[in-house]
């Protein structure tokens, strides 16, 4: 009965993987994977400013909206573990930004930074925060990019933190408030260590997300900013040049990303749903 | 120590006082939740009532000042449009039936029976979804081209039914690992197979998992963007996904208020599942990331 699924995980995804590695230690394009050629793919990627930007874009982008999602996500996710009326229909509302396809937040969040029509981009300058157009300058794009990220994955963070919270049984704070702890003292003494399993696994899921991100690049930035994901697509899509230079981008994401889940589990001592 | 004296030594007022200060602040910062949700949303709606001219008006308006469902009227009689809904659907669809199928005879196993390799299997499907979508990009494009299936639906499910598969696996074994098992021994002390104790025991009783599974795995695979944008060239087969960032974005003049009507159209069918199923999805979302 499992056989089916192996076969298809195989077919399409442990396979590929390894023909990704393969394809990398060649000079290779769509169609022949041609001579062998050792780890110069390699060598190459990191002498090309175009990757190496692409790897510090990613990296920013990684450590900046991940840090920001889990303070988010925590106040988000202690507020809605009060009791007040109306809480169901608030946590719903929460889960909105989940909902939309990161491509179409991305076309979103074009129309609020748009320098002609949109709301954010007029504030901004309101305020002095930006000047010229935010959509064609490197940086205010990339704060553009982590922006619109904040708003769609916030939500993911504050449900697991939410679930997380709820496993904490009551009594146990409550008795530290009789005990006379203060709020302050009751949060990081008690609520936040209990809480440490859920944040190291929604932290881990997000850090592995943003890692691999493509869609909020590719779609907002428009080729204006690269990330690991990006430079892969275009040796695959858009340049054949860079077909082989993208295998070893993939390869180099594929490792990198591996290297993050063991640092959070070797390292961190995240458990992770599959130990069971 | 910092051990504040014991309450006892509070004055009646004070504690009455102080809960409808936290009770405010609660309040406020719900409301500034809503709010942040809210407001983007808001405003895209009002781009995509207004006339166009409205659209640059300096200072910006807040309150739509103009009417009209023109933008809508454009996007829904754009044959382009509809039949990137269409593809979504069929996309979405087929790969909810088929990850459903595969997961569902995958994860009664795992589940329940003991079998050589058990956990190798489990963490090896779970794996996936730790993998980076587009370190098999190359090499399936390759492979795609030289089998014809490029600019094919096959491409995109196939590849869409992969990366969805541990999520279903997941929470349905998480749902048949809840059943309890006398169940299926009776089956078995009756007769019945792993297979028939499976199709007529089990499944019926998982049928809420099994919708919960059936929801998160379509709405992953609606919002799939790279695996279409790498594998379809043709825009007639494009899903909603690859085609929005292409609406009416012709480089001199973008219809923005078109973009946004579009934009809206297509996520409404999985804003209304979520807030009707919310519950669901927090379950499903949440069972298998914490259960641990």
């Amino acid at each position: 009965m499992v056989a089916p699924t192996i076969l298809v995980v195989l077919a399409v995804a442990l396979l590929p993987i390894a023909d990704t590695v393969w394809l990398s230690l060649h000079q290779a394009s769509v169609t022949e994977t041609g001579a062998f050629v050792g780890l110069d793919n390699f060598k190459f990627i990191f002498s090309d400013p175009a990757f190496t930007e692409a790897l510090k874009n990613t990296a920013i982008f990684t450590v900046v909206s991940v840090a920001i999602e889990l303070v988010l996500g925590l106040g988000i996710a202690l507020v809605l573990n009060q009791h007040f009326r109306g809480r169901g229909a608030i946590r719903a509302i929460v889960l909105i930004p989940w909902a939309f396809p990161l491509s179409v937040a991305a076309v979103l969040g074009r129309l609020m930074l748009q320098d002609q029509v949109g709301i954010l981009s007029y504030i901004a300058h309101g305020l002095g925060l930006a000047h010229g157009p935010i959509l064609s300058d490197p940086n205010s794009l990339l704060v553009s990019v982590i922006l619109v990220d904040v708003w769609t994955s916030v939500p993911f963070m504050a449900l697991l933190l939410l679930a997380g919270l709820q496993t904490i049984p009551g009594e146990v704070i409550e008795a530290a408030r009789v005990d006379g702890a203060s709020a302050a003292q009751r949060l990081f003494r008690i609520t936040l260590p209990l809480l440490w399993p859920a944040i190291l696994l929604a932290l881990l899921f997000r850090t592995l997300q943003a890692w691999a991100v493509y869609d909020l690049f590719y779609v907002m930035a428009q080729r204006q900013l690269e990330s690991l994901s990006t430079y892969v697509y275009q040796g695959v899509r858009v340049s054949e040049l860079n077909f082989a230079p993208g295998t070893a981008a993939a390869v180099f994401t594929f490792l990198t990303s591996l290297a993050i889940v063991v640092l959070f589990i070797r390292g961190f001592g995240a458990r992770t749903a599959g130990e069971v | 120590m910092a051990y504040a004296e014991p309450t006892a030594a509070r004055s009646p007022a004070l504690t009455r006082r102080a809960p409808n200060w936290s009770r405010l602040g609660l309040y406020l910062l719900v409301g500034l939740i809503v709010f942040s949700v809210a407001a983007p949303l808001l405003w895209i709606l009002k781009i995509s009532i207004v006339e166009t001219r409205e659209l640059s008006a300096s200072p910006p308006t807040i309150w739509p000042h103009t009417f009209t469902l023109a933008h809508y009227e454009k996007v829904f009689g754009d044959p382009l449009f509809l039949r990137s809904l269409a593809n979504s659907v069929i996309i979405a669809g087929a790969t909810t039936l088929i990850a459903l199928t595969l997961g569902a005879l995958a994860a009664y196993p795992l589940a329940r029976l003991q079998f050589r390799f058990r956990g190798l299997v489990m963490s090896g499907i779970l794996a996936i979804s730790f993998f980076p979508m587009v370190a098999i990009i190359a090499p399936l494009f390759v492979q795609f081209r030289s089998l014809g299936l490029l600019d094919s639906y096959w491409a995109v499910i196939a590849t869409d039914t992969v990366f969805v598969l541990p999520l279903s696996v997941w929470i349905l074994a998480t749902f048949f690992r809840q059943l309890p098992r006398d169940l299926e021994n009776a089956a078995w002390l009756d007769g019945a197979s792993p297979l028939q104790a499976f199709r007529m025991i089990i499944l019926p009783l998982a049928a809420p998992g099994v919708m919960t599974a059936a929801i998160l795995t379509f709405i992953a695979t609606w919002n799939e963007y790279l695996f279409a944008n790498t594998f379809l060239f043709d825009n007639h087969k494009w899903p909603v996904t690859v085609l929005i960032p292409n609406y009416a974005a012709n480089q001199f003049t973008p219809d923005y208020a078109a973009q946004a009507a579009a934009a809206l159209v297509v996520t409404a069918p999985i804003l209304i599942l979520v807030l009707v199923l919310q519950r669901r999805i927090v379950s499903g979302l949440t069972a298998g990331a914490l259960s641990g």
